[in-house]
């Protein structure tokens, strides 16, 4: 597939390494720096202009391209590179838009001017921060078929009931249905099979029904209710999603920004949510407003390094509370995670990233079973997609353990019609119309025809 | 340094080369010859093609110091190689003139020290212009066309390979853009063989001539080169090709594609052509008393300037006995040399034209001290960075050709000849004046001189920073130090 990707930042840089291995990307970009840096590393065509303008998309053969992505720093230019891709013959177009003011008009943007998909990072991030809040003992949270199965990121600390245990004994062990799909251990991930033992320090992966996560989290002893309380330093657009979010959820929120003007600008648009101007590195401002007693801090401040050492101050301070970081810069983010130092790490690039990653293989996937939802863990090595089965997948009704599965793909869970959860097992078969999860080391699967040897 | 990677891509070029050889053995063995000069260095190479690619490495990445040192290194070692087949076969006893022709091969300079080429076993003289048709195009891009490289970081290699000031890609695939090429080039090898035989041309010769134009190398089947066959369709089939081959390859995709608006607006394309133009006919005006009619000396003036501008280094007639100022104008042209991005040597025409626009620029700012002046080439304004690479390419390669002829004067031949010689071998032309005139050769050359004059057309050919990067030892730093450090 041809690709045109607008904007070399860091989305724009995060999209060409994850689609330059299957596609044909071509990259536009004002600066002729970042192009520069850009063909050295990936086997992509760097074109040097506006993408918004026609000769430009012209020079980069956009009327041969399916999909036009546009994450230029402007909102005006994406939406008109779109614009102008769908009249070169541009069939699928992704602008990035930012800007909360044209938030309302989505769908006229939708249908009356041609765009595939909007994307808005804040908003998205938001959201990613709002999913970790609601189950604060994981890292990181992602929803399957609606939120009827989920799939959580969790460090084994060091003295868990967890380390060296065998996982073929997992369930005598907890007595819960839960399935490990995938581990990171020491910059290795694995896709673990019954002998696998787990250590502290692993990075793993499950799924399970929302219930059974609760329990099993209570069985480890390390379970945290939904979060009630957050503070929020930053008072950024994000935080302006991210806030009325959380208040229609119920939980109270307290933001704190230095700037004045923004946070009477954040009091009037959110009435319910507490705004406090003051400095949110001081442990003493923080006290004063309660640190010990909130259930979670999030640092959504445009400065990755403010965030960081807030939130580990914040975490120093009050044992069990949940710290929350927004890191942009991608060098940043590997450090954080590898020292343990904050509950969880969120980055609007990689968010973006994955959203349009999600889009893309959807619309690469033949027809028929088509990729539902798809979310990338462990930096993109490991990826979990979600099928719906439909009537011609060969293998409907063939019990699993007659399946003979490709290596590094692992059956993760099936949604029935009706709801039901089933943490598969050899006798599990699948039905029509069930949504199945697969986990897999390979990133190019597009089809669930594709996993069987 | 990646040194595993290196060693990766080196292996692979070498089991290309051993495929390649391939051919000039069929050939030999449609001439009755034997194949065994070319078994022993196929099996050799590999060899050791197969020992340096047996595994690939963890790591993929090539970082701009890794791509020049590959290409470097790959160049010697093809050639080294190369140059085999010659020694076993008995056409060139001596391995050192062995290397020189087969260097002088690769890098389309068209050198040669043989005095008669005639004698030669025919599967030495098909591999000896066979090395101009991959040299030309590049040894790395043609391993790119068919063997991917598995991920980016190959945009060094092409950077360090394609001739001219910026390089650039046809398609967003490396390897497409590298197969494009090939295949304009292959076509339009073609084209040129199928019209010498329309001519009356052998096969056999009508393949070395293709080879030589479209390499832009020069070498020929026989001592009075194209104007042996004193044939004006063959003079100007050639002299057309080679004019052709000396052009952007990037403007023959844009005529695919129907961007004719790029093609007529180029300027480096037009600066060519007017350049082409105008030494044409002031060496047709100059040597009209000697060939009498107007048409044969334009005959003759166009397919020498196509010949030497273009970098092939053919000759239809001895230009040796024109008058001064018709020498003159070919030796310059040997400096100019052919467009960027073609298969031809020299300092390039784009590189001049920027020269000279940025010399006014600068000098008008002489004039108007606070004027802002912006270089613009081919309609796009040059930044600063692009100006400053050009000038130290011109530093660098004036400073490596004085020291080159200061080392080659020691030789003790009378002036033109030491000064022709070194100009033909560093533009990639192969004949010069005198003694190395299109009538002559360098086989009086030391040994030494020899290997001096080989190091130059590398130089030349990759456009000297490969080459010159390889004696730097900040390349290999790391190396040493880690040395040090490990007990």
């Amino acid at each position: 597939m041809r690709i045109i990707i607008v904007g070399a930042g860091k989305v724009g840089l995060a999209l060409t390494q994850q689609l330059s291995v299957e596609n044909r990307v071509t990259v536009i970009d004002q600066n002729s720096q970042l192009i520069d840096n850009i063909i050295n590393i990936y086997d992509v065509m760097g074109v040097c202009g506006n993408g918004a303008s026609y000769e430009v998309q012209k020079e980069a053969e956009a009327e041969k391209a399916e999909l036009l992505i546009a994450t230029a720093s402007s909102d005006e230019i994406n939406i008109l590179a779109c614009l102008v891709a769908k009249k070169l013959g541009v069939e699928h177009t992704i602008a990035r838009i930012r800007n909360p003011e044209y938030e309302t008009q989505l769908r006229f943007m939708r249908e009356e001017l041609g765009l595939s998909m909007a994307i808005n990072p804040e908003k998205a991030t938001a959201r990613e921060v709002a999913r970790v809040l609601r189950f604060p003992a994981a890292m990181k949270l992602e929803s399957f078929s609606k939120g009827r199965l989920e799939l959580v990121e969790y460090r084994l600390s060091e003295n868990s009931a967890l380390d060296g245990m065998l996982l073929a004994d997992l369930y005598r062990n907890i007595r819960v249905r839960v399935l490990i799909c995938a581990v990171a251990r020491k910059g290795e991930t694995i896709i673990p099979t019954g002998e696998f033992v787990l250590h502290a320090g692993d990075k793993i992966y499950l799924t399970a029904s929302p219930e059974q996560l609760s329990q099993f989290f209570r069985h480890l002893g390390v379970f945290r209710s939904r979060a009630s309380s957050v503070m929020i330093v930053g008072a950024s657009k994000m935080c302006y999603y991210l806030a009325s979010e959380l208040l229609e959820m119920g939980m109270s929120v307290k933001i704190i920004d230095q700037n004045e003007q923004r946070c009477v600008q954040m009091g009037e648009m959110l009435p319910r949510a507490l705004v406090i101007v003051g400095d949110g590195t001081n442990s003493e401002l923080l006290h004063e407003e309660g640190i010990e007693q909130t259930d979670a801090f999030v640092a959504i401040t445009g400065l990755d390094e403010a965030n960081i050492l807030m939130s580990m101050s914040a975490a120093k301070q009050s044992g069990d509370c949940k710290v929350v970081a927004k890191i942009n810069r991608k060098p940043l983010v590997d450090l954080v995670s590898a020292e343990h130092m904050i509950d969880s790490v969120v980055s609007a690039a990689s968010v973006t990233t994955e959203l349009i990653v999600q889009y893309v293989r959807a619309m690469q996937s033949a027809s028929g079973a088509k990729v539902k939802t798809l979310h990338r863990l462990v930096d993109g090595a490991v990826e979990a997609l979600e099928f719906g089965v439909s009537a011609d997948v060969p293998f409907i009704g063939v019990p699993l353990k007659d399946l003979t599965l490709r290596s590094g793909i692992l059956l993760a869970g099936i949604v029935r019609q009706s709801g039901q959860i089933v943490i598969p097992s050899g006798n599990d078969v699948l039905h029509e119309n069930d949504d199945v999860i697969v986990v897999t080391t390979d990133t190019t699967l597009q089809d669930i025809h594709d996993i069987l040897q | 340094m990646n040194y595993q990677m290196i060693g990766y891509v080196n292996g692979r070029i070498l089991l290309t080369e051993a495929a390649l050889l391939a051919l000039p053995m069929v050939v030999a063995l449609l001439y009755g010859e034997s194949a065994v000069p070319f078994l022993i260095p196929i099996a050799a190479l590999v060899l050791t093609g197969l020992a340096l690619s047996f595994r690939q490495p963890k790591r993929t990445a090539l970082y701009a110091r890794d791509g020049l040192a590959v290409v470097a290194l790959a160049w010697i070692a093809v050639s080294a190689f190369g140059a085999v087949p010659f020694v076993l076969s008995g056409d060139i006893p001596s391995y050192v003139d062995a290397f020189f022709e087969t260097v002088s091969g690769f890098t389309t300079t068209g050198a040669s020290i043989l005095t008669a080429v005639e004698p030669l076993s025919r599967g030495g003289l098909f591999w000896r212009s066979f090395t101009h048709w991959v040299g030309g195009m590049g040894v790395l891009v043609f391993v790119m066309a068919i063997l991917p490289m598995s991920d980016g970081h190959g945009m060094h290699l092409l950077r360090a390979e394609v001739p001219g000031p910026s390089v650039g890609k046809l398609v967003s695939r490396m390897s497409d853009t590298a197969k494009i090429l090939y295949g304009i080039y292959f076509v339009m090898t073609v084209i040129e063989i199928v019209l010498l035989l329309l001519g009356g041309m052998p096969l056999f010769d009508s393949c070395i001539h293709a080879f030589g134009s479209a390499g832009t190398g020069g070498f020929s089947c026989r001592n009075l080169s194209v104007g042996a066959y004193n044939s004006p369709y063959f003079d100007i089939v050639i002299g057309i090709f080679m004019l052709l081959f000396g052009v952007n390859f990037n403007l023959y995709y844009f005529l695919l594609i129907r961007r004719f608006r790029d093609v007529f607006h180029s300027e480096e394309l037009r600066s060519y052509l007017l350049i082409v133009t105008a030494a044409v006919v002031a060496i047709a005006v100059d040597i009209v008393h000697i060939y009498g009619s107007a048409a044969t000396s334009l005959r003759h003036a166009f397919f020498q300037v196509s010949s030497i501008i273009t970098t092939t280094g053919y000759s239809s007639v001895d230009f040796n006995t024109w008058p001064t100022f018709s020498k003159a104008i070919l030796v310059v042209l040997m400096f100019v040399g052919a467009c960027a991005g073609s298969t031809g040597g020299g300092i390039k025409v784009a590189r001049v034209v920027i020269l000279i626009k940025a010399s006014y620029g600068d000098m008008r700012r002489m004039l108007h001290p606070n004027a802002v002046s912006t270089v613009r080439f081919e309609g796009k304004p040059l930044t600063d960075r692009n100006l400053r690479s050009v000038h130290l390419f011109l530093t660098v390669y004036i400073l490596v050709f004085t020291v080159s002829f200061l080392l080659l004067s020691l030789e003790q031949f009378d002036l033109i000849t030491t000064f022709t010689a070194l100009t033909a071998c560093i533009n990639n032309i192969g004949p010069g004046l005198e003694l190395v005139g299109p009538m002559g050769n360098f086989a009086a050359f030391s040994p030494w001189s020899k290997l001096l004059l080989s190091f130059n057309m590398l130089v030349g050919r990759l456009e000297i920073f490969p080459t010159l990067l390889l004696f730097a030892p900040s390349i290999w730093k790391r190396r040493l130090l880690s040395r040090k450090i490990a007990p």
